[in-house]
C-alpha cells in the first residue's frame, strides 16, 4: 500500500505544482491505525497523507463545503466514491469548477467492527500479507483472511469504473469479490410481511437518533433537513412515538431513492450497526426491475427514472401486485 | 467487605435469582449491537464478557426520551398531570469502571440542587453491580483519568470479577449484600484468583497506547481562555459532520432538550437527549451563539476537559471509555483532541 | 409546589397591556390568586404555552409588588407570537424563579445607580428600578438612561413619566434614535447620550439592551472612567431547564440560567467570548 500511497502523493504533488489545484482533500492519520480522518493538505504536508485498508471515508460529501471555498481542491476518489460526487454535481450541490477529481484505485476497505467481532482485541497495528490481515494486539498476533474483514459494500464491489473524474491513477490491484448486492434484499422480499416487519423493527429500534447516517450521506445534501425543522412536529434527536425511528429511516430512504449511489457510508458509520444500506438497496432493486438498470451518478445526461415519465412506466397498480406477494 | 464466589456456569441461575430484587439489566447482545437490556428478552444474549456495550448504561437513569408532564387544555384552562417516577426496583449488573465513574459524573449534575426527581427516582431504585475489566482494549484510556478498571470504584453496591471459572462478588452496601443472600450459589472465597486477574490486567494496562494520555493542560486549574483560543480547533473540527454519535454513545453527555408533543388528546411534554454538536442546540429568535461547527465541537470537548472539572473539584467528565474512538464517523475523538491541545502522550 | 424543577405551575393572565407595537406586558397570578412565587430583581421565570413551547423571560415587576408578577415580552419568535395572542383570563404555565438577580441587597446598597437600557432591555431593569424606588433610602442617586428606536418603542413610558421622573433623587434621561414629531427629548443613540451626559465614575452601572448597544455603552462607560467591576449586565441565551443541567446556556464553566443571568463585566471577561 505504501507504494500506491507514494504514487498518489507524487501525482497530487504534480497537480498542485501545475496549478490544477491548490490543496488536496484526502485522509490524515489518526491516533490508531484504523481511525484516519478526512484532511486537507497543502503541498508541504502531502507526506502526511495516508491511503490504506482503513481509509474508507467517502470524501464526496466534504466536497460540498470544500468547493465553496476559494481555489480549486484536488479530491481523491475511490471508484465507488466517484459516483457520489458525480451525483452531487448533477444536483448542483458542488461547484464542479472548484474540484479536480483524481480517481484512485481501491482494493476494498476493512471493517474494524468485523475484526473485533472476529476476536481482534486490543489491536495496536496491522499489516497486509498475501490476502491476509495481520493484527499485532495487546494479546498477541491475530491473522485473518482479508475477505472476511471487508466492509459490506466492498463484498459487492461495483468494479474499477469511475464516474466523472478528471483523471485516474492506474495501479494494478487484486480483484475484489463481486457478490450479489441484492441477495439480502431478495431474502427479505421472500419473507412474510410480519417477518419483514419484525426484522426491521429489530434493527431500527436500535437507532439512537444520532443522525450520523444522514450527516455522512452524500445524497443527504439539504441545507436544512426536514427533521431539523422545529415546526415539523418531530424532533431530530428523540422519538416522540415508539415507531418514530423507523419513520425517520424510511423517510430518509424515500428522500434518497433514485439518487443513492449505494456508497454504503450509512451502514459503515452507524454506531448501532444497523444495516441501513438494505433500505436503499431495496429501492435500487425496485428501480432496476421496474424501470431498467439505473446507477445514480453514472451518466450525467440520463434522466433519473423516478423524475422521468415514459409511456412504458409501470402502472401504479404494480404496487398492488407487489404488495400481495 | 467479604468476597464471595460462584460457579460461572451457574450465571443463568444467578440472573434468575436476582429477579427477586427487580428487573435485571445485563450487558446483552441483540441484533448485532450491545446494550444493557432486561435479562431473558427474546433474541437476546446476556454476555458479561463484553468489554463495553455499544450503548452505555446512562439511559437506565437518563432515558433518551422520557415523559415529564401531560397537559389537558380546555378552553383557557390548563390541567397538568406529572408523569410517574420510577417505583420498581431494578438491578444493573456488569457496569465497567469507566461507566461507573460516568454515573458519578451524571449524579453531580442531576442530583445537585435543585434535584432532578426523575433521575433521582431511578438512581434510588437501582442496585448497581460493577464488573472489573480483565482484557482492556487499545481504545481504553480510563487510567488517564485515574480510574482503575481492575477494581471499580464509585456509586455501586457491589463489585464483581469474572474469571475463567467463577464470578467473584464483593458487596459494598447493604443492597449489595442482598445479591449474595438472594442466590445460594455464593460461597465465601479468598482473593487469590481475583488478585491474579488484576495483576494480569494491570500488566496490559501499562501497555495501553493512551493509558497515560497527558491531561496536565486540562482540569480545574487549566487556562480556560488559552484553550478556548487554541489554534488547533480550526483543523480539528474541520471535518466534523455535526452528528450526535459521540454525544449519544458517550456515557457522560447529559445535555437535554424539553419538547412538547401534541397527542391529539392533549400535550405531552417530554425530555430527550440533545447534543451540543447539533446546530439547533443554541438557536433562538434573539440570536444564536456557537453558529459554526468549530464552536460547537470546541464546546463539547472543553466542557468535558475544562468546564465540568472547574465546577466539580477537578473531576473530568470524560471517563476514557473509548466509545467515541470507535463510533465517530470521522474519527474525531477525545484522544485526538486531547493530544492536539495538550501535547504528546507521556513516554511509556 | 411541584415535585420537580421541570414541572411548572399554572399561571393566570389577569391583565395584558400593550406597551409598544411589539411589546406587551402580562400580569400573571397563581390560580388561587397572589403570586406563583417570590423573586429578587433580575431573576427570570420559564413561561410556556403547552404545545407551543417554553422560554425564559425576565420578571419585570418588583419583588415589592406583592400582588402579581409582570412580564414585558417582545414579539420576536414562535412562542412570543402566541403569548401576544393571549387575553386576560388565559392560562399559561410558569416555573421559577431562576438565576441570581442583581445584588440589590449586597453590592448595590448605598451606591449611586446608573441604569442604562435600550428597547426591551428595560424589562429586567424595571424590576430593579421599582425595587430601589420602593426602598429609596437604601440607595444613592439614581440615573436612568433609556432609549429606543422611536418614542413608540419606549416600554412603560407612562410609568416612567408618571412615577420615575418624579421620584426623589431620580433623573430620567430618555432618547430616541431618530427625531419624530411631538418628541421633545433627546435624539441620538444611547451610548452617545451616556457620553454626553457624562456620569461620574463613582456610580454603579446596570446595563441591558441589544448586544450592539451594550458593546458601545461599555466603551462609553470606560471613557467616563468606569471600571469593569462597576458595571453589571444581564444576559439572554437559549434555555430549556433553567436549573443549570440541560447544557444549553453554558458559557465556559458558567450556566447563564443558574450563575447568571446577571454578571459583572469583570466576571464576563473571564469567560470565553461566546454570547
Amino acid at each position: 500500500m505504501r507504494e500506491l500511497t507514494n504514487a498518489i502523493c507524487a501525482r497530487a504533488k504534480e497537480l498542485l505544482q501545475s496549478g490544477a489545484a491548490g490543496r488536496v482533500l484526502g485522509w490524515a492519520p489518526g491516533e490508531f491505525f484504523y481511525d484516519p480522518t478526512p484532511g486537507v493538505f497543502s503541498e508541504g504536508r502531502l507526506n502526511e497523507l495516508v491511503y490504506d485498508g482503513f481509509t474508507a471515508a467517502n470524501l464526496s460529501k466534504y466536497c460540498i463545503a470544500e468547493s465553496q471555498k476559494e481555489g480549486k481542491v484536488l479530491v481523491l476518489l475511490k471508484p465507488c466514491d466517484s459516483y457520489s460526487l458525480a451525483q452531487l454535481v448533477k444536483e448542483h450541490r458542488v461547484k464542479r469548477e472548484n474540484i479536480y477529481a483524481l480517481g484512485i484505485p481501491c482494493e476494498g476497505k476493512l471493517d474494524m467492527r468485523k475484526a473485533r467481532a472476529k476476536g481482534v482485541e486490543g489491536a495496536l497495528s496491522f499489516r497486509e500479507e498475501d490476502g491476509q490481515v495481520v493484527f499485532e494486539t495487546l494479546y498477541g498476533e491475530v491473522r485473518l483472511a482479508r475477505e472476511e474483514l471487508l466492509l459490506e459494500r466492498c463484498l459487492c464491489c461495483r468494479g474499477r469504473e469511475y464516474a466523472g473524474v478528471d483523471e485516474t491513477l492506474e495501479y494494478a490491484l487484486p480483484e475484489l469479490p463481486k457478490r450479489d448486492r441484492f441477495q439480502k434484499v431478495a431474502a427479505l422480499e421472500e419473507q412474510t410481511a410480519q417477518e419483514r416487519y419484525a426484522f426491521w423493527r429489530g434493527e431500527l429500534s436500535k437507532c439512537i437518533r444520532c443522525n450520523a447516517c444522514r450527516n455522512v450521506c452524500p445524497a443527504c445534501s439539504c441545507v436544512q433537513c426536514v427533521f431539523d425543522n422545529p415546526q415539523s412536529g418531530v424532533a431530530a434527536k428523540a422519538n416522540s412515538t415508539e415507531f418514530e425511528e423507523s419513520l425517520f429511516h424510511i423517510i430518509r430512504a424515500w428522500h434518497v431513492a433514485g439518487r443513492c449511489t449505494d456508497c454504503g457510508e450509512c451502514s459503515r458509520v452507524c454506531p448501532q450497526s444497523i444495516p441501513l444500506h438494505l433500505l436503499n438497496r431495496k429501492f435500487i432493486k425496485d428501480v432496476n426491475e421496474l424501470y431498467g438498470e439505473y446507477q445514480a451518478g453514472a451518466d450525467p445526461a440520463a434522466r433519473p427514472p423516478l423524475v422521468n415519465y415514459t409511456p412504458e412506466d409501470p402502472e401504479p397498480s404494480a404496487v398492488l401486485e407487489r404488495g400481495r406477494a | 467487605m467479604s468476597l464471595y464466589a460462584m460457579d460461572r456456569a451457574r450465571l443463568g441461575e444467578l440472573y434468575e435469582a436476582l429477579g427477586a430484587l427487580g428487573r435485571v439489566y445485563l450487558p446483552t447482545r441483540k441484533n448485532g449491537a450491545s446494550a444493557f437490556l432486561p435479562y431473558g428478552e427474546e433474541g437476546s444474549e446476556a454476555d458479561l464478557s463484553l468489554l463495553l456495550c455499544d450503548k452505555s448504561p446512562k439511559d437506565l437513569f437518563f432515558p433518551q426520551s422520557e415523559e415529564l408532564v401531560k397537559f389537558r387544555l380546555t378552553g383557557a384552562e390548563i390541567a397538568l398531570q406529572e408523569a410517574a417516577r420510577q417505583k420498581e426496583p431494578f438491578v444493573l449488573f456488569g457496569v465497567k469502571a469507566c461507566d461507573l465513574q460516568a454515573i458519578e459524573v451524571l449524579d453531580r449534575v442531576f442530583l445537585a440542587e435543585p434535584v432532578d426527581s426523575f433521575y433521582q427516582s431511578r438512581r434510588e431504585h437501582a442496585t448497581v453491580v460493577a464488573l472489573a475489566c480483565a482484557r482492556p482494549a487499545e481504545s481504553c484510556f480510563c487510567t488517564a483519568f485515574g480510574i482503575d478498571p481492575t477494581s471499580p470504584q464509585g456509586p455501586c453496591d457491589a463489585v464483581a470479577w469474572l474469571t475463567e471459572s467463577a464470578l467473584y462478588l464483593r458487596p459494598c452496601t447493604e443492597k449489595g449484600e442482598t445479591i449474595v443472600s438472594c442466590f445460594a450459589g455464593f460461597a465465601p472465597a479468598d482473593e487469590k484468583e481475583v488478585a491474579a486477574q488484576q495483576a494480569a490486567a494491570r500488566a496490559v494496562l501499562g501497555r495501553l497506547p493512551y493509558g497515560q494520555l497527558d491531561l496536565s493542560r486540562f482540569g480545574e486549574a487549566s487556562d480556560e481562555l488559552a484553550l478556548f483560543d487554541h489554534p488547533a480547533w480550526e483543523e480539528l473540527s474541520a471535518h466534523c459532520l455535526g452528528c450526535g454519535s459521540c454525544t449519544f454513545s458517550c456515557p457522560t453527555c447529559q445535555c437535554y432538550d424539553i419538547r412538547d408533543y401534541d397527542t391529539g388528546k392533549g400535550v405531552l411534554r417530554f425530555r430527550c437527549w440533545d447534543s451540543c454538536m447539533y446546530k439547533d442546540f443554541t438557536m433562538m429568535a434573539h440570536g444564536t451563539p456557537r453558529k459554526t461547527q468549530k464552536e460547537r465541537f470546541r464546546q463539547r470537548f472543553l466542557h468535558k476537559l475544562v468546564y465540568y472539572p472547574k465546577n466539580n473539584g477537578g473531576l473530568f467528565s470524560c471517563v476514557g471509555c473509548g466509545r467515541c474512538v470507535k463510533k465517530c464517523p470521522a474519527n474525531l475523538h477525545m484522544i485526538r483532541v486531547a493530544k492536539a491541545l495538550g501535547g504528546e502522550p507521556r513516554a511509556q | 409546589m411541584p415535585n420537580d424543577p421541570l414541572i411548572p405551575m399554572i399561571g393566570v393572565v389577569t391583565d395584558v397591556r400593550r406597551d409598544t407595537p411589539d411589546v406587551k406586558t402580562f400580569r400573571v397570578n397563581a390560580l388561587t390568586g397572589g403570586k406563583n412565587f417570590a423573586h429578587m430583581p433580575g431573576q427570570c421565570a420559564m413561561l410556556s404555552i403547552p404545545g407551543v413551547g417554553e422560554a425564559m423571560f425576565s420578571i419585570t415587576s418588583s419583588p415589592t409588588n406583592t400582588e402579581y408578577l409582570e412580564f414585558s415580552i417582545k414579539k420576536c419568535g414562535c412562542l412570543t407570537d402566541w403569548l401576544h395572542r393571549l387575553e386576560a383570563g388565559a392560562q399559561l404555565t410558569i416555573r421559577g424563579p431562576y438565576g441570581n438577580g442583581f445584588p440589590v441587597e449586597g453590592a448595590l446598597l448605598g451606591q449611586d445607580l446608573l441604569f442604562i437600557a435600550g428597547g426591551i432591555g428595560l424589562a429586567p431593569l424595571r424590576s430593579v428600578i421599582n425595587y430601589v424606588l420602593d426602598k429609596r433610602e437604601r440607595y444613592g442617586k439614581v440615573d436612568i438612561v433609556y432609549g429606543a428606536r422611536s418614542a413608540d418603542d419606549l416600554v412603560d413610558l407612562e410609568e416612567i413619566r408618571a412615577s420615575w421622573a418624579h421620584a426623589p433623587g431620580v433623573d430620567v434621561h430618555l432618547t430616541i434614535d431618530r427625531a419624530q414629531e411631538g418628541w421633545e427629548g433627546n435624539v441620538g443613540f444611547v451610548p452617545n447620550y451616556v457620553r454626553e451626559l457624562g456620569f461620574a465614575p463613582t456610580a454603579t452601572a446596570l446595563v441591558c439592551g441589544p448586544p450592539i448597544m451594550i458593546k458601545f455603552v461599555l466603551g462609553a462607560l470606560a471613557e467616563l472612567g468606569f471600571a469593569r467591576t462597576q458595571v453589571y449586565t444581564t444576559m439572554e441565551l437559549r434555555m430549556k431547564c433553567g436549573v443549570g443541567k440541560c447544557g444549553r446556556c453554558n458559557i465556559g464553566s458558567k450556566y447563564v440560567c443558574k450563575d447568571g443571568p446577571v454578571f459583572r463585566m469583570d466576571q464576563l471577561d473571564e469567560l470565553p467570548d461566546e454570547y
